[in-house]
């Protein structure tokens, strides 16, 4: 009976066109085809907008600078008798843009896989919510408020004066003592600073980017599938076998692009950086314990500096164009090598 | 008896002392009251046999009786499975019971070793690693001329060295459906069990490369005590010595019937074995 009711409704019905396109539905595809072109077309304009604005604005300084921008230390934004000409140099803001970014992959890296894996691999579901949880919540802090935790309680860490005796003690202190004497190692460590450093920027950067690394990494581990977990535990393999013969390697182009997601925001971020990093030395030195400047920390300091000459605006600028361009460089970087380490056979069986 | 102890498995050894895989021949087993969980939901109940040693026993039943738990719960995989799994009873594999308290799954599963329904070979090693693979787990390194021996005779037993033996560099994911699942024969083969675990190890592939299964099978009775899961029929006829049906009608997945093939293909004892085989139902 029903299957009668419905062939009746679907009846043709003479002269009634039932072929030709409805024009109410056409419209309704038309617009929102539309809507999504126009919405990634204005992400795409928004885009070469900032490149354009950030070339423009920084033109007066490359055609005074040059390459020597990027590859000179001397900064001299003002003319003075020993700098008859005014010098704009960003090496040591590169220096310690890949320094404090490195510090931060070589900490949060290990830490962040160890998380995922105990979450996605080893904890009760019980427990590995509330972890998880916590651990993005990580990355719901503003940045301000870890530059501010980096002064207020790393940095006392890191240096700590007894102003009675006036002994010098803490991490950096320990640091040189221990390893400062040992051959190459030695000069990571060589001369203690103030507790802002290069070192301590880089441990701020390592807790920010954890979450994002953690996240997304348990993200990929949770896609292994287990026929792969379970072929290599019916082989006779532990837990731990399994997991670094099966689980990592099959996750290990994914875990990849975790790092390097993190190391986005470690190149970029700005506000905590600049509490912790000193902002004074503009030496390149290995000395982990220098301060020293990244280059958005830079940004941020000049920019009240430089006032309304065209020529230090223009550096400024330029700054921002060299670190947005490392930044696309690293990331076509990192996925070529998601690309080369997932052999073809292996993008074959995960579709 | 004591069931307490698993013996170590014959390459336990270091790697000097390993010898390419010399088959210690099949081993009985035998299953006691098996009672299977998840969490509260009893999946299989009382189930109770003796498997013959170097003989095909063949696991049939419709869908959901339990047959893929079964086989699961005799190298312990079915502890691995989602969803708080439990088992009561006894599993003995050559006296030895594999669930004591003191049996260790990771001995177990080197001397029970199983082949699963989707060829799951590791894409990111090459066809002869993934032959190496569980003997890498715990005998150390091994020398070059060894492992190029194991290797060779674990893809020749496997019925596969012909068809790979110019590309061993290349990844196990490359080779066709068939290939790859006789490839994890291979590399189950290759950690020298002595009962092999087949669930339904032709459910996707070819009627060929089933059939290439099948003859390998057959072949590899000789040295090992062989256990399938099938939901073809025709496959236990052919392949299997001893027919086990399961059925899960009104409660837990259990055994109905269980004993030669030919008998339970020809003059089966239970009316719902004749029902099944006749296609009935299932």
């Amino acid at each position: 009976m029903a299957a009668n009711n419905l062939d009746m409704k679907i009846a043709p019905i003479e002269g009634i066109d039932r072929i030709s396109r409805s024009r109410s539905l056409v419209g309704g595809d038309r617009t929102f085809f539309g809507l999504t072109i126009f919405a990634s077309l204005l992400l795409i304009a928004t885009l070469l907008a900032l490149i354009v604005l950030l070339v423009v604005g920084s033109w007066p300084n490359i055609q005074y600078s040059g390459f020597n921008f990027t590859t000179s230390a001397n900064w001299n934004p003002n003319i003075t008798q020993n700098h008859p000409h005014e010098e704009f140099g960003i090496l040591p803001y590169i220096f310690g843009t890949v320094v404090t970014s490195t510090i931060a992959l070589i900490f949060a890296v290990p830490l962040a896989i160890g998380a995922a894996l105990f979450i996605a691999e080893y904890a009760p579901r019980w427990l590995a919510t509330p972890v998880s949880f916590m651990v993005e919540l990580l990355a719901a802090i503003p940045s301000i408020i870890y530059g501010f935790w980096g002064l207020a309680v790393l940095v006392p860490i890191m240096y700590n004066v007894d102003l009675k005796t006036g002994k010098v003690s803490g991490v950096d202190a320990f640091l040189h003592d221990v390893i400062g004497k040992v051959p190459v190692l030695g000069s990571l460590f060589s001369t203690p600073g103030n507790g802002r450093s290069l070192l301590t920027a880089g441990l701020i950067l390592a807790i920010m980017v954890l979450p994002t690394i953690m996240s997304v990494s348990r993200e990929i581990i949770l896609t292994v599938p287990s026929l792969q977990k379970e072929g290599m535990l019916a082989l006779g393999a532990t837990k731990w076998e399994t997991i670094r013969k099966a689980v990592l390697p099959y996750a290990g182009s994914g875990i990849i692009g975790a790092a390097v997601l993190g190391l986005g925001r470690a190149l970029g971020e700005t506000m905590a950086v600049t509490l912790v990093i000193g902002n004074s030395s503009t030496a390149i030195t290995p000395n982990l314990l220098s301060s020293g400047y990244t280059m958005s920390s830079s940004i941020a300091q000049k920019f009240t500096e430089a006032g309304s000459d065209p020529l230090y605006v223009g550096a400024i600028v330029e700054i921002a164009l060299v670190l947005l361009i490392m930044t696309a460089i690293i990331n076509g970087l990192a996925r070529l090598l998601v690309i080369f380490s997932t052999s073809s056979a292996l993008r074959g069986t995960r579709a | 008896m004591d069931n307490t102890q698993i013996k170590e498995a014959p390459q336990d050894a270091s790697a000097e002392g390993y010898n390419t895989p010399v088959a210690t021949g099949g081993k009985s087993m035998e299953i006691r009251n098996l009672k299977a969980y998840y969490g509260s939901y009893l999946a299989i109940s009382d189930v109770n046999m003796e498997i013959q040693p170097n003989k095909v026993t063949a696991l049939i039943g419709p869908s959901g009786c339990g047959k893929s738990t079964l086989i699961r719960c005799l190298n312990r995989m079915h502890e691995v499975t989602p969803g708080a799994p439990r088992v009561e009873g006894e599993v003995l594999l050559d006296g030895q019971n594999i669930y004591a308290p003191s049996a260790d799954p990771v001995k177990v599963r080197r001397l029970i070793g199983m082949v699963f329904q989707k060829p799951n070979p590791f894409p990111t090693m090459s066809i002869s690693e993934n032959v190496l693979a569980g003997i890498k787990l715990n005998s150390g390194r091994l020398n070059h001329a060894q492992a190029a021996e194991i290797v060779e005779q674990s893809l020749h037993r496997a019925a596969l060295w012909d068809e790979v033996k110019d590309k061993l560099g290349k990844s196990g994911a490359s080779l066709s459906g068939g290939q790859q699942q006789r490839l994890c024969i291979a590399r189950t083969i290759a950690v020298n069990p002595e009962v092999i675990l087949m669930d339904e190890p032709c459910s996707a592939l070819d009627p060929i490369a089933t059939l290439k299964i099948e003859e390998l099978i057959e072949e590899l009775k000789a040295q090992y005590t062989i256990i399938i899961v099938t939901h073809n029929m025709q496959q236990a006829s052919r392949a299997s010595d001893f027919t086990a049906f399961m059925l899960a009608q009104d409660g837990p997945g259990h055994l109905v019937e269980f004993g030669p093939t030919q008998q339970i293909f020809t003059r089966p004892t239970q009316k719902r074995t004749e029902d099944y085989i006749t296609g009935r139902f299932g």
